[in-house]
This record gives C-alpha cells, sequence and structure tokens, in this order.
C-alpha cells in the first residue's frame, strides 16, 4: 500500500518522541559541565568518575548476577509453562494455571513485590540476594511462556510425531527435535527475562534485604536527589548494552530469515 | 524424467483366499473425541503385500484410523491386531510400523541425510549399516546428489522423496502413507503414483495409503475402503468400485454418475440369483441385467455412468435397449471426451459422454438438438442403499 | 484434531506442569493469600512491623479471631485514600486515552508502510522497551524541569523570555508526559499486530463497493482491529493504575497515586497491614480488567 507523506510525518514525530529523550541523555552524559542545560564540552570523567564509584559498581555487579541466574532459572520454568499451556489442555486447575501465567504480566508492581516481601517475611527468609533472585525469576518466567508459548502454537506437531514414529522416545524427541526448533524463542525469552531483572526498581526495593542493593535501586536513590551527569553516563552504559544486544539479535535473524529465502530460492530452481 | 517400469505385475487377490491370514486387522475399532465418533465399530482386514487406501471426504475418519495403526491415538473399543498380536498400548515409538506424513514433517535443521539416517540412528545401528541404508535410500528416491542439502533446499517434489525415503529407511512392515502427493501438482503426481507402485512392489511392503483422491486411490490399490462418518461403505477393488458400487454414496464419491429414483416393477433376480429388473423411474422404464435383492414394490436407484449412455440424433434401431429422448441443454467440451447435458421431456437432465475419436471442431450433435439416449441392460445398476 | 493427550499420559509427563504451578503457587499465588491476611492483621510495633501470621499451624482459631477490618475501617475513614484510587483511575483512564490517540495512528502508519521496512520501525518500536523503565523516565526530568533543556528551546526559539520557565515538571502534565512516553510500546505493538494482519483486498473491496476511505476506516478497520485497541488499552491501563516510578520522580505533592501511596506507607510509614490493606483494594479495582484481559489472552492463545 502507498504510504503517503502525512504517514512519513506521523511515523517521524512518533518515532522523535520516542527516542530524543534518550539521545539526550546520552549526549549529555559526555557533558564536561555539571549542568545540565550547559554544553562544556566533550568529557568523559563522568564514566571515570562512576568507574570509580564503589557503590554503582557492587550494585551493577549484583545486578548482572541476579539478571543472569533469575533469566535462566525463569527461561527453564518459563519454557516448561509453554510446554502446559499449549499441550495440556485439560487438567484440573488449568484456569487457575494460565492465569497464574498473565496476570504477573499486568499487576502492579507495588502489589507484587509487596506480596512478595511478606511471604519472605511470613516464612522467616533473610532478604537479600536470593530473595531477589527468586522475585524476578516469579516475574520473568511469566514473560518467557508468552514468547515460547507463541513459537510453540505454530509448531508442526507432526515433526514430533514423526520422530516418535521413527522409534525415538518422548524424552529424546524433546531435546532432539522440540527443543532445536524453539531454540530461538527461548533465547528471545531469556534475553527479555534478562533486561526485565536488569531494569525492575519496585519489585527488587521491597524483596532485597542489606548488602543486595541492585542498579535501579542505586540509581533510584541518586535520582530523587537531581540529575547527575555520573547517572547519566551509567544509563548510557546500560542503553549501549542492550542497544548492541538487540541489534545483534536482529542481524542474526534477519540474516536467517535471508539464508531461509536463499533456500527457497534455490529450491525453486533445484526443481 | 524418465519413468522405470518395473517388474510386470502379477494378480495378486489374497482376499478371496479363505485360508490367508490378515496382516492388519482392525477389530471392532470405536474411537470418540469428546461426544463426536470419529471411526465408529469398524472391522477391516489388510493383507500382505497389499496397496490398501482409505478414501473418503475430511473428517470421515481415514486419518483417525491411520493414526491408531501408528499408535498416535489409543481406540476407544476393540482392537488393532498386527500379525495376529494386539498392538494396544504399545507406544508409537516401538511399533514396526512407519509413517509418511501429509505436511512431509522433515525435521527442518537437519540435512537430507541426517532426516533419512534419523529412525536408524534411534535403532543404535552400527555407523556403517546406517551409512549404506542411507545410501541405499537415497539411491531408490533418486536424490544421491542432494544428500547434503536442508529440506528448505528442496522443491516439494523432492521433499516428497526425502519423506518417503526416511519412512522406508527402517524397513517398516507398513508403510503408512497421509495424503502423500496431496502437495503436489498434477503432472508430478501421476508421475510419483506410479513411482510408489514400483517402491511398494520392489520392497515387497504392505502400504496403507489415506487419501481424499479418487483418482489416486484408482490409481495405485489394490483394494480401496470407501468410507464415510466413521464407517465403511465399500471394500473392493478399484475395478469394482468403480463399476459395482454397492451404495448410492460410494457410486456418487467414484466418478461421474447419473443417479434417479425408481420403484421396481418386476424382477427375476430373486435370491441372489442374476436376472432382469425393471425399474419405474418416474415414467422412464428401465431394465438392468444383474443380482438384485429387491423385490417388486422397493424404493430403489437406477444408476449409470455418462460414458455408458450413448447419444444419437436416430432413434435406436433395437428395441431392447433402455432410451430416452431429450433434448440438448448443455455441452461440456473436455478435449478428449464431450459430455453432453440432456433434458428428457419429464424435465430431468441426464448425462451422456461421447469420447471424441475423430478431429472435428464442429460436433454432429449441438445445443438444441433433439436426441436419443440409450444404453444396454448391463450397463446400469440398481441401487438398493 | 490430534490432541497431546490422546496418548495415555506418562506420569514422567505431568513433571512439565508440576515445576512452573508450584513455583507459581508458592511465590505469585500463596503471598496474595499472605497480603490479605496481613491487611486483617494488627500493626505491632516490633520488627517486622506487624503480628506475624504463623505462629504454628494450629492456631486456626486464633487465627480467626485476629482477623480485624480495622484497617480497611480506616482506608474508608481518611479521604486521603479515596482519592489516592479515585486520582489513580482517573489518570489511567486519561493516560490511556492519551496512549490509544498517540499509539493508534502511528501503529496504523507502520501496518500501511511497506512491507520491506516494517520489520524495522516494529524494531525501532521495541528497542526503547528493552532500556530501562527507570532510565526513560529519568531522562524526562532533564528535560522538563524549569531549567531544563525545554525551557532552553524556548529561550532558544524566543518563544519564551529569558526569565520565562516551563512549569511541568512535578505537575500532573508531566506524570502524563511520563506515561504516554513510557507506555507506548505496550499500546503499539498489540494495535499493530491487529492491524498488520488485516486483509488489504478488504479495503479494496470497500472501496470498489463505493465506501470512501474514512468511511472504509470507521466500518471496516477500526472494528477488526478492536481486539488490539482492547488488549492494548488492558495491558497499560491496569500497571498505569499502580504505577509508582512515573507519578515519584515527574509527579508533584498534588499528584495522588495508590502505587505511592502504598510505597510510602510501606517504606515511609511502615505501616504494613495498612499497606496490605491498600494492595488488596488496588487488586480488587483491577479485577475486572485483569479478567478482561485474560479473558483476550486466552482467546488469543486458542485460536
Amino acid at each position: 500500500m502507498k504510504s503517503g507523506r502525512f504517514d512519513t510525518t506521523i511515523l517521524t514525530l512518533c518515532f522523535a518522541f520516542l527516542y530524543i529523550p534518550i539521545i539526550i541523555l546520552v549526549i549529555y552524559s559526555f557533558n564536561a559541565s555539571k549542568l545540565v542545560t550547559v554544553w562544556g564540552g566533550f568529557s568523559t570523567q563522568w564514566y571515570r568518575q562512576m568507574w570509580s564509584n564503589e557503590g554503582l559498581m557492587d550494585a551493577a555487579w549484583v545486578t548482572i548476577r541476579v539478571g543472569i541466574l533469575s533469566a535462566s532459572i525463569g527461561t527453564v520454568l518459563g519454557t516448561l509453562a509453554a510446554l502446559t499451556l499449549v499441550r495440556f489442555t485439560r487438567f484440573p486447575g488449568r484456569m487457575l494455571f494460565s492465569g497464574m501465567i498473565y496476570a504477573p504480566l499486568v499487576m502492579p508492581e507495588v502489589i507484587t513485590g509487596l506480596s512478595l516481601l511478606l511471604l519472605f517475611v511470613a516464612v522467616g527468609i533473610d532478604r537479600g540476594f536470593w530473595t531477589v533472585t527468586i522475585a524476578h525469576t516469579t516475574f520473568t518466567m511469566c514473560y518467557v511462556a508468552i514468547v515460547v508459548q507463541s513459537r510453540l502454537i505454530t509448531f508442526d506437531r507432526s515433526l514430533e510425531e514423526a520422530a516418535l514414529d521413527l522409534g525415538c522416545p518422548p524424552v529424546k524427541t524433546f531435546f532432539k527435535i522440540t527443543l532445536p526448533l524453539i531454540l530461538p524463542a527461548v533465547i528471545a525469552g531469556w534475553m527479555l527475562a534478562f533486561t526485565l531483572s536488569l531494569d525492575d526498581l519496585v519489585i527488587a526495593s521491597f524483596a532485597t534485604g542489606p548488602g543486595a542493593t541492585t542498579l535501579p535501586i542505586k540509581i533510584y536513590s541518586q535520582v530523587r536527589l537531581g540529575v547527575t551527569p555520573e547517572i547519566n553516563a551509567a544509563c548510557t552504559i546500560l542503553i549501549g548494552i542492550v542497544t548492541i544486544g538487540v541489534i545483534i539479535a536482529s542481524v542474526v535473524t534477519k540474516r536467517q530469515e535471508y539464508q531461509r529465502q536463499r533456500d527457497e530460492h534455490f529450491a525453486a530452481k533445484g526443481a | 524424467m524418465a519413468k522405470s517400469l518395473g517388474p510386470v505385475k502379477r494378480k495378486f487377490t489374497p482376499w478371496t483366499d479363505p485360508a490367508a491370514q490378515p496382516f492388519i486387522r482392525f477389530e471392532n475399532i470405536t474411537k470418540r473425541f469428546g461426544t463426536f465418533v470419529a471411526v465408529d465399530n469398524l472391522t477391516l482386514d489388510i493383507y500382505e503385500k497389499e496397496f490398501f487406501s482409505l478414501l473418503g471426504p475430511s473428517g470421515c475418519g481415514k486419518t483417525t484410523l491411520m493414526r491408531m495403526l501408528a499408535g498416535f491415538e489409543e481406540p476407544t473399543e476393540g482392537r488393532i491386531l498386527l500379525q495376529g498380536k494386539d498392538i494396544s498400548g504399545v507406544p508409537p515409538y516401538r511399533r514396526p510400523t512407519n509413517m509418511m506424513f501429509q505436511s512431509y514433517a522433515l525435521f527442518p535443521h537437519m540435512t537430507v541425510e541426517k532426516n533419512i539416517a534419523f529412525g536408524l540412528e534411534q535403532d543404535k545401528l552400527p555407523k556403517g549399516e546406517i551409512d549404506t541404508r542411507v545410501q541405499e535410500m537415497l539411491k531408490l528416491v533418486k536424490l544421491e546428489q542432494f544428500a547434503k542439502r536442508k529440506p528448505s533446499q528442496l522443491s516439494g517434489g523432492q521433499r516428497q522423496r526425502v519423506a518417503l525415503a526416511r519412512s522406508l529407511a527402517k524397513r517398516p512392515k507398513v508403510l503408512l502413507l497421509d495424503e502423500p502427493l496431496g502437495a503436489l501438482d498434477r503432472k508430478l503426481r501421476e508421475e510419483t503414483q506410479f513411482e510408489l507402485m514400483d517402491i511398494q512392489h520392489t520392497l515387497g511392503l504392505t502400504f496403507l495409503i489415506v487419501t481424499h483422491d479418487q483418482e489416486e486411490a484408482m490409481t495405485v490399490s489394490d483394494r480401496i475402503a470407501v468410507m464415510d462418518k466413521g464407517i465403511i461403505m465399500q471394500v473392493a477393488t478399484p475395478a469394482e468400485i468403480y463399476e459395482a458400487p454397492n451404495s448410492r454414496y460410494v457410486a456418487d464419491f467414484i466418478g461421474d454418475i447419473n443417479i434417479l429414483d425408481g420403484k421396481v416393477v418386476s424382477t427375476t433376480a430373486a435370491g441372489g440369483q442374476a436376472g432382469t429388473v425393471r425399474l419405474d423411474c418416474g415414467g422412464l422404464a428401465v431394465a438392468v441385467d444383474q443380482e438384485c435383492a429387491a423385490v417388486v414394490g422397493n424404493d430403489v436407484a437406477f444408476a449409470i455412468r455418462p460414458e455408458k449412455v450413448r447419444i444419437s440424433l436416430d432413434k435406436p434401431a433395437d428395441d431392447s435397449v433402455n432410451a430416452a429422448y431429450g433434448e440438448v441443454w448443455d455441452i461440456g467440451y473436455l478435449g478428449d471426451f464431450s459430455l453432453f447435458l440432456v433434458k428428457t421431456q419429464d424435465g430431468r437432465v441426464l448425462r451422456a459422454a461421447q469420447a471424441n475419436v475423430a478431429r472435428l471442431v464442429d460436433r454432429p450433435i449441438t445445443f438444441g438438438d433433439m436426441v436419443w439416449l440409450s444404453w444396454s441392460a448391463d450397463a446400469g445398476l440398481v441401487l438398493t442403499r | 484434531m490430534s490432541e497431546a493427550h490422546a496418548l495415555k499420559p506418562s506420569p514422567a509427563r505431568w513433571l512439565v506442569v508440576i515445576f512452573p504451578y508450584v513455583w507459581l503457587t508458592l511465590f505469585f499465588l500463596a503471598p496474595f493469600l499472605i497480603i490479605l491476611k496481613i491487611s486483617l492483621s494488627d500493626t505491632a510495633i516490633a520488627m517486622p512491623p506487624y503480628t506475624p501470621v504463623f505462629q504454628g499451624f494450629g492456631a486456626i482459631g486464633d487465627f480467626i479471631s485476629q482477623l480485624d477490618i480495622e484497617n480497611y475501617i480506616f482506608l474508608t475513614d481518611d479521604p486521603l485514600y479515596i482519592d489516592a484510587y479515585l486520582s489513580s483511575l482517573r489518570i489511567a483512564v486519561i493516560s490511556t486515552l492519551l496512549l490509544l490517540l498517540v499509539g493508534y495512528p502511528m501503529a496504523l502508519c507502520m501496518a500501511r508502510a511497506s512491507a520491506g521496512i516494517r520489520p524495522t520501525l516494529v524494531m525501532l518500536v521495541i528497542l526503547p522497551f528493552w532500556t530501562s523503565f527507570l532510565i526513560r523516565v529519568y531522562a524526562w526530568i532533564g528535560i522538563l524541569k524549569p531549567e531544563g533543556l525545554l525551557t532552553l528551546l524556548l529561550q532558544t526559539l524566543g518563544i519564551y523570555g529569558p526569565d520565562d520557565q516551563v512549569q511541568i515538571f512535578r505537575t500532573e502534565t508531566a506524570v502524563f508526559i511520563g506515561i504516554v512516553y513510557s507506555y507506548l510500546p505496550f499500546m503499539v505493538l498489540p494495535l499493530y499486530a491487529a492491524l498488520e494482519k488485516l486483509d488489504g483486498t478488504l479495503l479494496e473491496a470497500a472501496s470498489d463497493l463505493g465506501c470512501p476511505p474514512w468511511k472504509a476506516f470507521w466500518k471496516i478497520t477500526f472494528p477488526l482491529s478492536l481486539p488490539g485497541v482492547i488488549a492494548g488499552s488492558m495491558i497499560c491501563f491496569i500497571p498505569i493504575t499502580g504505577e509508582f516510578v512515573i507519578p515519584d520522580l515527574l509527579g508533584g505533592a498534588e499528584t495522588l497515586m495508590i502505587g505511592k501511596t502504598l510505597w510510602t506507607e510501606f517504606f515511609g510509614n511502615r505501616d504494613w497491614p495498612l499497606a496490605s490493606a491498600v494492595a488488596v483494594i488496588l487488586l480488587l479495582v483491577l479485577v475486572v480488567p485483569i479478567m478482561i484481559f485474560q479473558n483476550q489472552q486466552q482467546k488469543a492463545e486458542g485460536k
């Protein structure tokens, strides 16, 4: 369909709205002046200062460990949950189960966070690294479940049946056929889980305890005191990591897509 | 691609031999999905080395029946015997049957070779033997030079061959084919049909094919089971199914046919003996020579294939043949023959086909002509159900 | 037709169900029951600042007798809480409408763009979503505050005098900007998904049958995109109602939102039972939209 000048204008405005604040943030992280509105020349001093800020670095390290751990557990549980949603159409409590998968996606974080905290206190677990990891696993697994589920819905069941038919037992079939084919979705799920964990402030604030301050908690406590170029620098690095990750992921998908199209072209000719 | 002619086929009719043991027996099989009855108390015998077709419209239960044999579904009632042994409860990965899927179900992340080797690897065969068998299979389906390709790099026809090779690699006792040629275009389909027959004959396997394509079933099968709503309407050879359908459903499902409602006026075909049955089909008197259990006054149907109806401008000389008079209402020119739709005086439309034996652009019979349709007493059929 | 349980389910298969089921029951469902119980408890001075729930499992009788609804009565007594609930709902409704207003044209333009650039556009919408929520809200502080970049821009353009400042920061307007900015991808993606799968020949058919484009939009495009509108609205409305970060960082003292109230009760006043009661009521308020959302998801899943 033709996309007129009107469409282009709207899209340009919307994307400008989405990107300008982030771009400004990145630019001002290189500002030599401490004042936000004054451009004092290019400088990387805030990055150096950030690097030597032990509190910030500790928080970053905690965040990465929580992220990797919770994303990994969340991906395993989420993939199992997706299999349950797609493959087990009837079992007692299925409604409850799918409810527990969908609800955390929209549940206000303050509720999820508060309720988890009260659970940890009620059973007497000391809050810290592990409670944050459990909390993050709980909500990220639901996102993973949704991502993997959408792949499983379009999965051709006859591939599994063919494996069974050729003598491959069910568990082996899952690892030899199903898992390799849904792997891109599982990896995407992991990446999403990791970013969500990296990003979370509210749930972590409730679930954490002494010694387990995550980066968003740290940033939040400093942001409340006002805009600082040091935080701009930390944010820029976070944005950079995520952007590079997403770009790599999309290049890989593009190449796969290209390969597939080439294959099909090849096949059409070979026929 | 040059079509190789296999060995000359012999007459093969184990089902007429009362001593023959069935290779596969479906015994009073019922399959329900919730309240829906997919297969209804069905009993069927299939013999060794037979090429057997399950034919019917979608939803008639043919695929369910096949999937029960493969082990993907368990019968709700009844049992399935393979070489006399009950295979209920045996999971699909331990059954000596292999299936070629409608979608082919080729593993997209494996090469052609790996796909074909997959089943053999599950049996933990030595590597050397797997390689030999894969090569053998590639040769059989003429894909030697495509061994290292991925399924996405193959054309539809090539994928179909890989699927066939993969399902044959384990030398199953029974090969199940679910609409095997459905995705191919017409010309390739016809070619492949003959290849399938050759392979079946060469390897001496039992083939069970599920299809909704009557031509395919007619071409490849030793016997066909025509199914409708979970029951078998008729099991017979392709010729019997076409020439002697046992019901309106089968007659109508296979090929083109005229069916007229009628009443038995008189019959000499009593007690399963051949004789002449005279019918009154709403004013049109018809005589049919056949075995028939119908008695005088029964409501029956008269069926006749269009190619068995002669069409002429003159009244047939012989008074003993059946005849109807009418106007040519429409003509379908199909190249090898023409189909005439003739409206008789009582307003019925009968179809007559005429082979176009001479090379003519203007045919002697055209729209609006008054014509005579005629057929002999052994051309049509009385259908009692 | 072919269903997973057509085969006799082996007991091992149930392990697939059990692990996520148990996890979610333990860490999602159980906490809600606890929150319900605590909202009915007395505030205690000791740490943790409430009377513990589990004093041995035998004390069922005590458990019942300990319940009291004083926290809820307190909530209805103090207009602060009712105002906060109403204000949250109002802000969520207005924000959702604003999001539709911005998101729908954007999604429509994306769906109408040529097939070649559509994946890139989708990528561009998703990308900000991958960057930290907190960072994105933070970025607006620098822009909106009185001595911020917006003021600077307007002064440079000569619209504002050198002493004028933009008075948006710490107002409700700033909250709306922050919400629309943060939630836009959540609104655009479901809308785009619904609009993109719309069959282009439908509009051609409408046009062929004499329907002008604007009418075709209301008669064909919009009704068919309704599932996307509902999904997008629910995905935004529910979390916005309980939003904390945005009103806290961009809003002022007069911006009442229940998420912020809960946070203050919890971290500021350390009144855990009251915070729990606030959460329970917020949950009750959101039960209906959550049900709608779930229903939509299950419908989509059933397809």
